[in-house]
């Protein structure tokens, strides 16, 4: 506590967390899907969960944006709690993107409109601007010509990388991953991977959710790896493909790097 | 068109002798009061479907609300309304409410508000149906991006929720025609009336009966025909 004082002039131990979660746990009846998380993510960093299914990654994901809320335990962003449902974490939500397994894109609109619909009803950007902007990160994720199609005109790997266009154009100040390629033919996942890379590369914080080994080894700054409802590990990818500290990782990484 | 053919047959003989035998003459020398009753019944019913459009719509965003006396309230009007029977509604508005307070409405006035109150309880539970058929991965799509419970209902829960709302409404609307005839047994000027007052006085009830009902016939046709051509419309948006 003396800390605070001292340190009051000084940048605050810390300021550059971006998403903060203390002490967090969930409940679904009787399985204790997340068990006492304590996870820091750095302005700029890419983490990327791995784990078993049932072992509440996805949930830990969605909890960050309170599409699941929490039993007990502290969830932060920038700096501020997050709120209840209202206005106020509808506008917390606008600075967190996030992309789902099964892309919902707005199904009665279309791709342009997907994108600009956020900018226009949320943040008020004129039509014009919210077109051009969002034409501009259609081009940047390479499905441009699509623009006036609807989202059942796409394949999934388009699909998906218009929702990656759609979460972008809120200029979100952390993106949320949750399973993005589960739901793709193995052709088109490199098509998203490759935006998630670009993206990571351009310094988006990003929580990833995933299977793909390769873009943790290759995007990631730091990986976490979850089993049971607990952080079981937390390493920088090549220490923890290469030399996982817990059984439950080494076992998890023995079944999936066989073939 | 089809009266107005018959009228060359039957017109030529206005007097009263043998209106028992021609069923046409009925409708012919009445025809300014079947007119007035048949505009009533179909203002009374497109007043109180659009009333109870908007009602029940409102109603279904309560009831799926994430506030839970809006739920609750939502619940609460469904099933008073929805399990009473209509005529105990008109019984009540007439005799019951004004001893409690009496707003000094007109007849019509209370039968648009029972009707619309009444059918808002089943336009309600039409909507909130499809609003279950959408996937939910649209709402939390909307929700993530920031918009509010109102702005997801509005702009993209209740848009693709229509066509599949929109079969059922039709019933709805039809049942709402039809269930407009109990006002006629509240002097309220409706098709139904109109063959009450004449089988009063002493006319063939069967042929009555008749016109009356291709009076409601035109309407209800009307109405599923309308919401026909909506369905055929909606089926291209997508």
């Amino acid at each position: 506590m003396t800390e605070v004082s001292v340190t009051k002039d000084a940048i605050p131990p810390g300021a550059d967390d971006l998403v903060v979660l203390k002490n967090v746990n969930k409940h679904f009846g009787a399985l204790h899907v997340l068990q006492d998380i304590d996870l820091t993510i750095a302005r700029g960093e890419v983490v990327v969960v791995i784990g078993p299914s049932g072992s509440g990654k996805s949930t830990l994901c969605r909890a960050i944006n309170r599409l699941e809320t929490i039993d007990s335990g502290d969830i932060s962003i920038d700096g501020k709690p997050l709120p209840q449902e209202g206005k106020e974490l509808a506008r917390l939500r606008a600075d967190v993107g996030m992309v789902f397994q099964s892309f919902n894109l707005f199904a009665h609109k279309t791709v342009l409109e997907n994108v600009t619909l956020g900018q226009t009803k949320v943040r008020k950007t004129g039509k014009a601007e919210a077109e051009e902007k969002a034409r501009r990160l259609l081009d940047r994720v390479g499905v441009a010509a699509q623009a006036d199609k609807y989202p059942a005109q796409l394949s999934g790997g388009q699909q998906q990388r218009v929702a990656i266009a759609r979460a972008l154009a809120m200029d979100p100040k952390v993106m949320l991953f949750d399973e993005p390629t589960s739901a793709l033919d193995p052709e088109m996942i490199n098509e998203v991977l490759e935006v998630m890379q670009q993206l990571a590369r351009d310094g988006m914080t990003m929580i990833v959710v995933t299977h793909e080994m390769g873009f943790a080894r290759s995007a990631a700054n730091r990986v976490v790896f979850m089993a049971d409802g607990r952080i079981v590990e937390e390493a920088v990818p090549d220490q923890f493909f290469s030399n996982p500290r817990s059984d439950r990782a080494k076992d998890f990484l023995s079944k999936i790097l066989k073939h | 068109m089809r009266i107005a053919v018959r009228t060359g047959a039957g017109a030529p003989c206005p007097t009263t002798a043998a209106h028992e035998d021609i069923p046409v003459n009925v409708l012919l020398d009445h025809l300014a009061e079947f007119r007035e009753g048949f505009i009533g019944t179909v203002w009374l019913t497109v007043a109180s479907s659009v009333l109870a459009l908007l009602l029940g719509v409102v109603l279904a965003g309560f009831r799926v609300s994430p506030v839970p006396p809006l739920r609750f309230f939502g619940a609460a009007w469904v099933t008073l309304f929805r399990n009473t029977p209509l005529t105990l509604l008109f019984l009540t508005i007439w005799f019951a409410v004004p001893q409690v307070f009496d707003f000094g409405f007109d007849p019509w006035t209370k039968a648009l508000i029972v009707l619309s109150v009444y059918t808002s309880s089943f336009v309600c539970e039409a909507v909130r149906s499809g609003i279950n058929t959408v996937p939910l991965g649209q709402a939390e799509a909307a929700r993530s991006i920031g918009m509010t419970f109102f702005q997801t209902l509005g702009s993209i829960v209740l848009p693709q929720a229509v066509r599949t709302v929109l079969p059922p409404l039709s019933s709805i609307f039809i049942a709402l025609t039809k269930n407009s005839a109990i006002a006629g047994a509240f002097s309220v000027t409706e098709l139904f009336g109109w063959q009450k007052v004449l089988s009063d006085q002493g006319f063939a009830i069967a042929w009555l009966f008749l016109w009356v009902a291709l009076g409601y016939l035109v309407i209800t046709f009307t109405i599923s025909g309308l919401f026909r051509l909506l369905e055929r419309s909606l089926e291209v948006a997508r």
